[in-house]
């Protein structure tokens, strides 16, 4: 994301997805203006989807996008790290990673979830590897970061929400409604906690998504901004920006880590209260 | 906020199934079976290691007190030889000093009663010179009229004085 600083171009906005056109517009005209004063970046310019093989199915749009080809590279990392390494007794590197991976996810589950989880192993692997990547290979400059789109972290959530919601109901029945009522709680406060409880399960998706893409985002548009001042300052004044930016992808690639993991501990947090209800 | 950009949102979730659903066959299929089966084989691997390890030990230490034992049998053998060797030399010893002794007191014995004898001789010849002599001396003075008897006797009285 680094430099970008060439010439956000607004020629390359998605062909055949109409309703861009107008934002596409004030794409180009902040672009101008930012061309004229020395800073010229975008930092929003990123985060725009555009595609690469326009494809209509059915009056649907689902054209190959960049985002599409990053979610390609991320899973196709993915599983040529965990299908291609060795499996020999004694690791290799890449073999290692792969175990240490496996055994990470593992251990999280036996501890937050229980025996009863297992079956749902491989999916909130693929959850965390996926999102691990797609965050990690936003780090590399020119690259696009799946995460950092609202509906793709809101589509994970709303499915690990609605599996959540189902499975809760498919092995407790209607007793699954029991977790919006808190034990040992009067009965006088127990209308107002029913609420709260309804509410705050019901913001599961929306926090869960938000966490992951506010967080992606956020720091991506920061790191552009700081580059850009470098561009800015020159050789002269560019120095602290860039120091800062050093320090501060090495926080991106923390952050990046922390929030796949994060979206993992919680849906196995959401997955335990389905399958083991505690209250 | 290119986000917010709803024309984009079916292309992102279609490839989102798409690509999700194909890594979750992938992984769940193909590579989370081979690296768990990795992991058990490894896991049971050092298991039966551990066990074996551990069954050596223990034979090695049955050895050791084998060994220990057999030890302090030889060793206990070793000093009853050596108990044995001295107490039969000691008592040979013994014998013989007893042996040595016993002939040695005879012999003073012997000596003893010897020297008795010759005493008591050389005493008896005492008597008799000592009786001539007073005899002889008597004659001489006073010109032969006392008798034998009447010598000895005052000899006999005199010495015992």
């Amino acid at each position: 994301m680094a430099s970008e600083e060439g010439t956000p171009e607004a020629g390359t906005e998605a062909p055949g997805t109409g309703a861009q056109a107008p934002e596409t517009g004030t794409h180009a005209v902040d672009a101008g203006a930012h061309d004229g004063g020395g800073l010229a970046v975008d930092p929003m310019h990123q985060f725009e989807v555009h595609a690469l093989i326009p494809i209509k199915l059915g009056g649907l749009d689902a054209s190959f996008t960049n985002a599409s080809l990053w979610m390609v590279i991320a899973a196709g990392l993915v599983a040529l790290l965990l299908l291609t390494g060795s499996k020999k007794l004694v690791p290799g590197r890449l073999q290692s990673v792969g175990e240490m991976a496996y055994e990470f996810i593992s251990n999280l589950m036996r501890d937050v979830v229980g025996e009863k989880g297992r079956p749902f192993f491989p999916f909130i692997f693929t959850l965390f590897m996926f999102i691990l990547a797609c965050n990690m290979l936003g780090m590399v400059p020119y690259s696009f970061t799946v995460t950092s789109h609202i509906i793709v972290t809101f589509a994970m959530a709303m499915a690990v929400f609605i599996g959540v919601t189902v499975l809760g109901f498919v092995q407790h029945g209607i007793g699954y409604l029991k977790l919006f009522v808190p034990s040992g709680i009067p009965m006088v406060m127990l209308p107002l906690l029913v609420v709260i409880e309804v509410i705050s399960y019901l913001t599961r998706p929306v926090s869960l998504s938000v966490r992951l893409f506010a967080n992606m985002m956020a720091g991506h548009t920061m790191l552009k901004v700081f580059a850009g001042f470098v561009v800015g300052l020159g050789v002269l004044g560019g120095w602290m920006p860039l120091a800062f930016m050093v320090a501060f992808t090495g926080l991106e690639i923390l952050v990046a880590f922390l929030q796949a993991y994060v979206f993992a501990v919680l849906t196995c947090i959401y997955l335990n209260d389905a399958l083991n209800m505690h209250h | 906020m290119p986000q917010l950009d709803f024309s984009t949102f079916p292309p992102q979730l279609i490839w989102l199934a798409i690509v999700f659903f194909g890594l979750y066959l992938v992984l769940s299929r193909l590579a989370l079976p081979q690296i768990s089966g990795v992991l058990e084989q490894r896991r049971d691997r050092i298991a039966a290691d551990l066990d074996e390890a551990a069954r050596l030990k223990e034979e090695s230490e049955k050895a050791l007190a084998g060994y220990e034992a057999a030890l302090a049998e030889a060793k206990a053998k070793a000093h009853a030889i050596a108990q044995e060797t001295r107490d039969k030399l000691n008592a040979e010893t013994d014998r013989q000093r007893a042996e040595v002794e016993a002939k040695l007191a005879k012999k003073t014995a012997d000596a003893e009663a010897r020297i008795a004898e010759a005493r008591d001789a050389a005493m008896a010849q005492i008597k008799e010179v000592a009786g001539d002599t007073t005899g002889a001396i008597v004659t001489q003075l006073i010109g032969g009229r006392t008798t034998k008897a009447k010598i000895t006797k005052a000899v006999n009285e005199a010495m015992k004085g």
